[in-house]
């Protein structure tokens, strides 16, 4: 039963991916898309943690992880950015 | 009676499994269809912060449970991404926020809840 889930949740996932760059590529102003770019990272956690369930290896999590704290850290800069003009001070 | 049963432990782990999987991704998909259609950046923020998080906590849960019954133990760290998950998408929404109303993004007149006049 999961040879047929899981390409079917990859597809969903896929068309969640596509909306958000149109987003991304769309959205009037550069706050909108910051948080296109957040989505993003948070929907290829999504992805890796499938792709790890279809290989069955446990090791895609730690990819996953990373790319959570990745993304979580790019947002905050950009914004500190926007609101700042520095981020480090 | 028949040589095999219909509906074993095996078979009930997968469906529960597929099950998660797809609640995960349609959740996923919800975030994002609503971050393309809102009208406003302000109510832009709300679905993928909320339903993208939900729907990565969904599939990470069943992952959890398709690795803790193939063997070697209960696989219990990765709900550290979705803990992870939990704490950070409010912060990184409330700067989004923050950054917003510095750059005066424009409000469409239906948004409510407006906290500048």
């Amino acid at each position: 039963m999961l040879g047929y889930v899981i390409p079917l949740c990859l597809a969903i996932l896929g068309l969640a991916l596509l909306l958000t760059v149109a987003r991304l590529i769309r959205g009037p102003g550069s706050v909108d898309r910051i948080l296109a770019l957040d989505t993003l990272s948070v929907e290829a956690i999504a992805l890796i943690v499938l792709f790890g369930i279809w290989t069955g290896s446990g090791l895609y999590f730690e990819a996953a992880l990373l790319i959570a704290v990745m993304g979580f850290v790019s947002t905050v800069a950009l914004c500190k950015f926007l609101l700042r003009g520095d981020i480090i001070e | 009676m028949n040589g095999e049963a219909f509906m074993n432990a095996q078979t009930l782990i997968e469906a529960l499994v597929s099950l998660l999987l797809l609640a995960g991704s349609l959740f996923a998909l919800l975030g994002a269809i609503g971050l393309y259609r809102f009208p406003d950046f302000y109510t832009r923020l709300h679905a993928p912060t909320k339903a993208s998080t939900l729907g990565v906590g969904g599939v990470i849960l069943a992952s959890m449970l398709y690795f803790s019954t193939r063997g070697d133990g209960v696989s219990l760290h990765e709900l550290l991404i979705t803990v992870f998950l939990f704490i950070t998408a409010p912060i990184s929404a409330h700067l989004l926020a923050k950054a917003a109303m510095q750059q005066r993004t424009p409000v469409e007149r239906v948004t409510k809840g407006k906290p500048w006049e």
